[in-house]
This record gives C-alpha cells, sequence and structure tokens, in this order.
C-alpha cells in the first residue's frame, strides 16, 4: 500500500506526471477574476470564498482522468487486482495520492491567492479549514468516477458530468462555511455537514470504486 | 502430484459472445501448457478468466489459493520509473523485497538505473517478464510472452520458465512460437469453439 502511494506520488512529481496542473490552474482563476470583475474590493471580498471553491473544485477536476486511465492503458490495473493487496485499500490510496498532488497544494495556495480577491481577514482561517476538510472528499468522489469510466477511451467528458453533479454539496457547504466566517458568523454548521460528507465519501467510495474497477475491466 | 490448476468444461466470452465452451485441462506442480489456435479463438479470454478477471460462463475451475501472477500484452510499466524501480514496485506490492535474482535471470543488470522509457520493446518485454519473477506465485500465466523479443531473449525466458517448472512451479502460456520447451504440452483451443448462437448470448451481455 505504502509502496502504491510512493509510486504515484513519485509518477506525479516526475516529468509529464500533471503536479502543478491544478495549482497553475487555481493561480489562474484566482489571478483572472479580479480582471474580469474589476477591482472594487466590496465586490471581490463578497465573491471570493464561492471564486476560491470553485477554482479549487474545477482544478482537481482536471486531473482525475489520470488516476486510473494511464494504469489501465499499460496494464497495470490488471496486475493490481490479481495482486494481494485488496483493490478498495488501493482505490484509497489512489484517492489520497490525489488529494497530495491536488488538494493539499490547493488548500496551502488559497490563503495566498485569497489576498488577491481581498477575503475579509477572518475567512482566512476559515477557507484553509474548509478546503482541508472538503478536498479530501473532491479526491474520492472523483476517484470514484475515474473507476466508473475506466475502461472508456476518452472517458474525461463523461468522467466531468458524472462527477460534477456529485461534487455540488460539498462545493455548497464548503463555500458557504467560508463565506460565514469571511462575514464574522458562525461556520460551525456547514463545516460539520462538509466533515460529514467527506466521511461519508471515505466510508462508501472505495468500495463502490473498486466494485466498479472489477466490473469494468471484464 | 500437486494440481495447480483445475478446469472442467470451462465457457467463456468476449464482448458478450461466446467464445470457448467445453474447456477441460489440468495442471500441475512442474508443468506447462501452451495453449495454440488461430487469432481470435480465445486465448486471452480464457487466461483472463484464469486469472480472476472476468468471470467464467459456465463450469468448474480450481486455482492456487495464494492467486496467480498474469502477464499481458502489455507490460505494466512505467515510463517515468527507472527499471529498477519499476521492479522494487511489483515486488513491494506482491510482498517480496529482492529484485537482484529478476534482473539477472532476464539479463538486466546493466540497465537497471535506466527509466523504462528508454528501454527498446525487447528490453520492455524482458522487464515485463521479470515482474513474474518478483511476484514468487506458482501459477504464472503467459499471454504472448515472446512478442518482440529475439533469439537469444526468448532462449533466456525459456530457461526462466524451466527453472520455474523445476522449482515446482506451473505455467500457462498462449503463445505461437516454439519456445524450445519441449516438456510443454499443447492445447489446441479451435477445438474448443463456442457453435454460434448455442448459449444464449442474449442473456450474457447483461449478465
Amino acid at each position: 500500500m505504502i509502496a502504491l502511494l510512493l509510486r504515484d506520488l513519485r509518477l506525479a512529481t516526475r516529468a509529464g506526471g500533471g503536479f502543478g496542473l491544478s495549482l497553475a490552474f487555481f493561480l489562474i482563476v484566482t489571478v483572472l477574476v479580479p480582471f474580469g470583475v474589476g477591482p472594487e474590493g466590496g465586490t471581490l471580498a463578497r465573491i471570493a470564498p464561492g471564486i476560491l471553491w470553485v477554482g479549487a473544485l474545477l482544478a482537481s477536476l482536471l486531473s482525475l482522468d489520470r488516476i486510473f486511465a494511464l494504469d489501465h492503458e499499460d496494464g497495470s490495473l490488471d496486475i493490481l487486482v490479481t495482486a494481494p493487496i485488496p483493490l478498495e485499500g488501493a482505490v484509497l490510496v489512489k484517492a489520497a495520492a490525489h488529494w497530495l498532488v491536488t488538494g493539499l497544494p490547493l488548500t496551502l495556495a488559497a490563503p495566498v491567492l485569497a489576498v488577491l480577491l481581498h477575503l475579509p481577514g477572518p475567512g482566512f482561517f476559515w477557507m484553509t479549514v474548509s478546503l482541508a476538510l472538503g478536498t479530501p472528499a473532491l479526491s474520492v468522489i472523483g476517484t470514484f468516477g475515474a473507476a466508473l469510466t475506466v475502461g472508456l477511451k476518452r472517458g474525461g467528458l463523461l468522467l466531468s458530468l458524472l462527477v460534477l453533479p456529485l461534487y455540488i454539496p460539498t462545493l455548497i457547504f464548503g463555500a458557504d462555511c467560508a463565506r460565514r466566517g469571511a462575514e464574522g458568523l458562525t461556520a460551525g454548521t456547514p463545516l460539520l455537514m462538509l466533515a460529514g460528507i467527506t466521511l461519508g465519501a471515505l466510508a462508501i467510495l472505495p468500495f463502490a470504486a473498486a466494485a466498479a474497477i472489477r466490473a469494468n475491466l471484464r | 502430484m500437486a494440481r495447480m490448476l483445475e478446469l472442467t468444461d470451462i465457457s467463456v466470452a468476449r464482448g458478450g459472445v461466446p467464445v470457448l465452451q467445453g474447456v477441460t485441462c489440468a495442471l500441475g506442480a512442474g508443468q506447462a501448457l501452451i495453449l495454440t489456435g488461430p487469432n481470435g479463438v480465445g486465448k486471452t479470454t480464457l487466461l483472463r478468466a484464469v486469472a480472476g478477471l472476468q468471470p467464467v460462463l459456465a463450469g468448474q475451475m480450481t486455482r492456487p489459493s495464494e492467486g496467480v501472477a498474469y502477464a499481458a500484452h502489455a507490460d505494466a510499466l512505467k515510463p517515468t520509473l527507472s527499471v529498477a524501480e519499476n521492479l522494487s514496485f511489483w515486488a513491494e506490492i506482491f510482498g517480496t523485497r529482492d529484485i537482484a535474482p529478476a534482473l539477472s535471470a532476464m539479463g538486466l543488470e546493466g540497465l537497471r538505473h535506466r527509466a523504462a522509457q528508454n528501454l527498446s520493446a525487447g528490453q520492455k518485454r524482458r522487464l515485463g517478464l521479470a515482474r513474474l519473477l518478483v511476484t514468487g506465485r506458482k501459477l504464472w500465466l503467459l499471454d504472448e510472452p515472446t512478442v518482440s523479443l529475439d533469439a537469444a531473449a526468448v532462449a533466456l525466458f525459456g530457461a526462466v520458465i524451466r527453472a520455474h517448472l523445476t522449482d515446482g512451479g506451473a505455467a500457462l502460456m498462449a503463445s505461437h512460437i516454439d519456445i524450445g520447451l519441449s516438456e510443454a504440452s499443447t492445447l489446441d483451443l479451435s477445438l474448443f469453439r463456442a457453435a454460434p448462437g448455442g448459449t444464449d448470448a442474449f442473456d450474457e451481455a447483461f449478465a
């Protein structure tokens, strides 16, 4: 299991691995929005939590189709299925690797990029916390979507269409938590809902994804 | 002699269409069986079914409880990882540690630190086959193992299989080329071709 995690991280950081792609996309979105909306601080501050969350969500969507597609193309997935490690565990490790190369850097970059969007002071803490709690759900749900589309050539479009609706609850509660935090309101309830989504996804989706892979390999 | 694999009256389908039916064979420790037959007869499909990657339509199958080592057409290599990194990854996944014997058996010691993307097709194939040695499993399933290997590498691989058989292993392989395993028996799969429309193909498509 550790070997799989280390291999995926190594692959991601080598040439062509896609590390930094999500981060670059996130950076571009947050830099461009002030140009599009205009420099008026009040407007930017109001939309900042939503923009940051939508940016993070789309950025983590970018690299989803790589999770299983490459392993399927070169035959690694067949071997992993016949290997002595449980496929459910392998799926969870894959999701963890995806989070480490997308969700975690996005979470760490968000407070820096939030400055560009005039995020009010109290919002920085809640922005980071909500992303830290919410991005694992994005990775796990996305891994499930990647498992569903694993045998399909160019399944990226279908993957986005499948995954985006599943991302909506995470987006609503995550962005709401950050918004309430930024406005100085209590943000506990959306934060708890967000944590619930993440834990639920972590508990159920690895099994669903493993079943989907087994069905797709037939 | 310990039975490694026993197939009784196996039927398999590819893409919902039954391709083979009534395949019966057995493989004991130290034995090799070569599946032959024209393209599309169902050699890969049968190997995938034995590997547990797809269900059988009918019949009984007894496999080793520890599982099998499966080598498909694709070599399961990551182009940006080196030879040693590729091999040690699979060694760790299969719970073995030492990759040196596998490297030397397939003549890859000199290429340890080269990235897999810079290997020739034959070298990649040899690395893919070296993976079998680090799985530590007794039953090998090989799908066209000698594709893109030169004569010397085929002989090298023949020796690896022979050593595996002497060691109490077994091998089931699909191959068109004679790899010099005189002790291996062959099974012509064209004898087991499924009769068109013979089974209920409609139900299988929705199975």
